[in-house]
Order: C-alpha cells, then structure tokens, then sequence
C-alpha cells in the first residue's frame, strides 16, 4: 500500500509538472491539438475520406485536396467551420482550380466532432497549423448559421 | 497563327475513297516506330505503342480525320483554345505541329458526315470540314444544340450520331442519388426523380438543325445517372452507353454498408439503351454479385431487397468506380480478328473505392459476337497511372479518358491529367 501511495504522490508530481509546463502557450495547445487530432482521424475516415483521399489529395476536377490547401491553412477558422456546417455547392475556384462534386452539410456532428476533423485535416499530411480549432469556436459559428 | 491549309498531304486527296485511303494509311503506319518502352504502357503480345503528343491540356474525348490529324477536346481551354489540333508533318507518327481553336471547355466531339461536332458543357457546335477532311472556318461554328442543363456534377455532354441524322447527347444528373440534400449522410431520395425531367439521360437532336434545345430533342433514353462513354454500334444499329455508377453507399447509409461493400458496390454498367429505354436510376442500382437489380437505400432498399424488374438489366457489368469515361466500337482492320465490332473503354479510374486501393486506370476490351457481348472482357492497356498501386487518385499520373480510331485501325487514347495522346499499333501476325 505504501508503494501505492509513493507511486501516487509520484503521479501527482509529475501531473503538477505537466500543468506547470503547460502553462507555455504553445504546449497548453499541443496538449489539447494532439487528442483532439487522434479523435479527428476517426471523424475523417468515416465522413471525408471517400471523397478527398487518404492522403488529403482530393480528386482532380472532382473534390478539392485538402494536403496544401490554402483555405485549410489559412487563419480563417470561421470559414472552415462554417463550410462543414453548411457543406459546399458553389461553383468556387479553389486554388486556381474548380470542382464538380457538392459536398454536403456535416453539421450533425457535434462542436467536438467539427473542431476534432478540422484540426486533423490542419496538422495532417504537409498541413501543420499549431493554433487549434475550438469546440467553443463552433459553437459560436453555428449559432450565426442559419 | 492557324495554318490550315498549307500543310496537308498531298496523298490525302484520296481520302475521298475509304478503300485508297486506307491502304495509304496502312503504308504510312507501316513506317512509324513505336517508343522504346511502347509510351510506357503494357499490351498484348503484337501490339506496341508511341506518345503522339504530350502535356496538351486536359484531354478528354478525341477523334482523328482522315488524313490522320488528332483533333482533341479539352476540358479547360489553353489559352482561348478549347480544342486543340495535332499534326504529324513528316509520318514518324509524332506531332510536330500542334494549332487549336474552339473557345469553350468541353467533352464531346465526333466527326460525321462532313462536320467535325464538338460539345461543352451546354452546348454542341459542329464546323464544317473540306475534301481533306480539315475545319477551314474555325471561328464560324453552327450552333447545334444549346441551352442545357449544367449544374457543376456531371457536366460533361459526350455525344455520338448514328447515320438516320441524329445526334444523341448524355446530359449527366447533377446529384450522386437524387437525394433531398444530395450526398447527405441519411438523406431519402425524392420520388419521382424531378432531374429526370432534363437530364439523367440521353437526349436525341437533330445533326443538321440549328439551335435546339429540350422542346426540340426527344428524352431518348432515361435513368442513367452519368454516362460519358457511348457510341452509335453500326453493326446493331443501336446506341450503347457506359454509365458511371452511384458513389458512397457506406458514407450515406452506413447502417447496411462498409467500406468494403461499398468499393464493390455498384457495377459500372454498359447499356444497349433502345428510344424509351429506362435504366432505373436513381431507384435501383446494379449488384453484379448477386445479378440483381438492387432498390437504392435512398428508396428503402437495405443492400438485400431486389427492386423492380421493369428497368433494363446492363449488356456488361465491369468492377464498381472505375469510371467508364469512352466507349468505341472497334472497325477498323489493323488490329486481329477479335477485335472486330468488339467494344474498347476507357476507365478513368475510380476515388470512391477508399480506403481500399483504387481500380481501373486502363483500357478494357470487351469481345462481341453477333452484336452482343460474350460476357468476359479483359484489360487491353494497362500502366497509364504508372504506379502499381493507387491509393489515392492524385498518385496516378496519366488517366485514360477517350478513345479514337485512325484511318489506319490504330487506336488512340487521350490522357485528361497530363494531356498525353496515345497510339496503339498493331504490327504482329
């Protein structure tokens, strides 16, 4: 038992270590990026990746990459969120290319679930953006989506 | 500059007369060397093959005249030139001269009857050609048919005429099932199918009447979600469609399909469509496992009810998504007996199969016998994706999108993500 509690105390020291290092900007978000990123893969296997390729390259003149792509780089969260919220059927150019194929609203997925995939789709293939997308941040988008 | 007159043939002046024509070409051909690694592809034993020409934009369906110039039509234009024109000036075979004209991004084009017809994704134009088989006047196109449906899917319009002056258009659905919301996970389809009303078919004009559109046409043929390869079989003296089949069964309704059911679900189909003919999308679609016509999930199918039998059951039925993009009954004489009257397809090669990896990528042959297919076919040109396996549709570096016959027999093949053009000789015995 006494080991137990040593182990214990131990586990809480290295708990108020980790919080102490996360007080860093950048690993209190690496810290959140990361799970939200793993639960986003399983998001993307089942809803995107038919469509825009295991390796996030799309399909050319059909669905637009996601690997490299400006918008999904960009600083503009809102804009992403928004296009899972109320899907795509624009004839938009996308990096200097146009797509063919609607994509539909995913907006039965839950906050988590919206801010999970796009964090994937941020910080996957040659895509790395340290600044995550919050549930919060969805949740704030939706309520102006119609 | 376009120089089309100054560089023409002078044998060609027997292109009038089939029989001389062919037998110069046979000559011609006789002296062209295919490419050390016959452009890279992998063919039956006897055939062999060369690049005519690369990286001219997005290739899609092409047609050679008779005096053996390429003329294909590009999805994007290049410059203001939405179909190109590729000239071999010294018979290697190799273009050396490449001009263009055409000022729309498109699909379709087919030459009969003295005119060159070419579509985009709204219209179809025809230009008049010379003795030697040329477009004099570029710029002065008839406008044929006009004024249809383009709502971004499925926009290409393929065309093909048969030899009683019609022309038969496919104008593609604008939706992957007919849903409400289309491609919405769990979205029902709507009944009836209001886009059958002006597309989701084939569509009959008229080869020499100006300015048609749907009050002028005929729905020839209904039910088919997209097809981008047909061609009128002057053997049967019907039209035959390749249709692109419904895509993302375990995305939509995951309750009755997987990843894996969904790679092998459905066919890709090849239609002998007669006028009245209904293919049964977007309520049914083709299991080639189970031999059925099964009811779409959108229309309270599960993956195991059969739906009605009322719809024309395919004349051929290839692997799910390999994208049938042309389709082109083989008449010429250089290539064995087999090959006669048989059907060519090109398949682009499919996306919708993933996570597994993606099929197609090749051209298939498809043997007929007394207008019909025998039931087997086989791949004929392989190694265009230049990868072995593709796992994502990006990695493959050429995609086989149309098909052409020479005057000589040989076969051509367009390439829509490089733009490189194919020809496949036939020199054994």
């Amino acid at each position: 038992m006494r080991i137990v509690k040593q182990l214990a105390g131990l586990g809480s020291f290295c708990w108020g270590m980790f919080f102490l290092l996360c007080s860093n900007a950048g690993m209190a978000q690496t810290a959140t990026l990361k799970p939200s990123i793993e639960r986003g893969k399983t998001v993307y296997v089942q809803r995107c990746m038919v469509c825009h390729q295991q390796d996030g390259g799309g399909v050319p003149h059909l669905n637009p990459p996601l690997d490299a792509a400006t918008a999904v780089k960009g600083k503009d969260k809102n804009k992403l969120i928004s296009i899972l919220l109320k899907g795509m059927s624009d004839r938009v150019e996308i990096d200097g290319e146009y797509y063919s194929n609607n994509m539909a609203s995913h907006a039965d997925l839950s906050d988590q679930q919206i801010a999970d995939v796009l964090n994937y789709i941020r910080n996957n293939w040659s895509n790395k953006v340290p600044t995550p997308v919050t549930p919060a941040e969805v949740k704030s988008v939706r309520a102006k989506t119609k | 500059m376009l120089r089309f007159s100054v560089l023409l043939l002078a044998g060609c002046l027997l292109a009038s007369n089939s029989q001389a024509n062919d037998t110069l070409q046979n000559r011609k051909s006789a002296g062209i060397l295919p490419d050390a690694d016959n452009a890279g592809l992998k063919l039956p034993a006897g055939f062999s093959a060369l690049k005519v020409a690369e990286n001219v934009g997005w290739a899609r369906h092409l047609v050679v005249n008779s005096q053996g110039d390429v003329y294909v039509k590009l999805s994007g234009k290049v410059g203001d030139k939405g179909i190109v024109v590729l000239r071999d000036l010294n018979n290697d075979g190799r273009t050396e001269e490449i001009t263009g004209f055409g000022n729309y991004g498109g699909t379709g084009i087919a030459i009969h009857n003295g005119y060159l017809y070419a579509s985009s994704d709204e219209e179809v134009f025809r230009y008049k050609l010379n003795a030697k088989g040329v477009v004099e006047t570029p710029y002065q196109p008839e406008k044929i048919i006009t004024g249809l449906i383009n709502r971004r899917q499925h926009e290409s319009k393929s065309i093909t005429l048969d030899k009683n002056g019609n022309i038969y258009v496919n104008i593609g659905a604008y939706s992957n099932s007919c849903q409400v919301k289309d491609r919405q996970p769990g979205s029902l389809g709507m009944n009836p199918c209001p886009i059958l009303d002006s597309a989701g078919g084939i569509w009959q004009f008229k080869s020499d009447v100006l300015n048609q559109t749907y009050g002028n046409g005929v729905r020839f043929a209904t039910g088919l979600r997209n097809v981008v390869g047909l061609d009128w079989n002057n053997q049967t003296n019907s039209l035959f469609v390749t249709q692109h089949g419904r895509d993302q069964l375990n995305t939509l309704f995951p309750q009755f399909y997987d990843t894996t059911t969904n790679a092998n679900l459905p066919a890709e189909t090849m239609y002998e469509m007669k006028q009245g003919d209904n293919a049964g999308w977007p309520y049914v679609y083709f299991d080639p496992f189970q031999n059925k016509k099964m009811l779409a999930p959108e229309y309270g199918g599960d993956g195991k009810t059969e739906g009605s039998a009322a719809y024309k059951n395919p004349a051929m039925a290839f692997p799910a998504h390999m994208a049938p993009n042309a389709l082109l009954f083989y008449t010429g004489s250089m290539f064995p007996e087999k090959y006669k009257n048989g059907a060519f397809i090109a398949f682009h090669g499919s996306w919708n199969r993933a996570p597994l990896p993606q099929e197609g990528y090749y051209v298939a042959f498809v043997p007929f016998e007394n207008g019909k297919p025998t039931g087997k076919w086989e791949i004929f040109a392989n190694g265009f994706a230049g990868v072995d396996v593709i796992t994502s549709t990006r990695a493959a570096q050429h995609r086989p999108c149309g098909l052409a016959q020479g005057p000589d027999g040989s076969l051509y093949v367009s390439d829509d993500n490089k733009g490189t053009i194919y020809r496949i000789l036939f020199n054994g015995n």
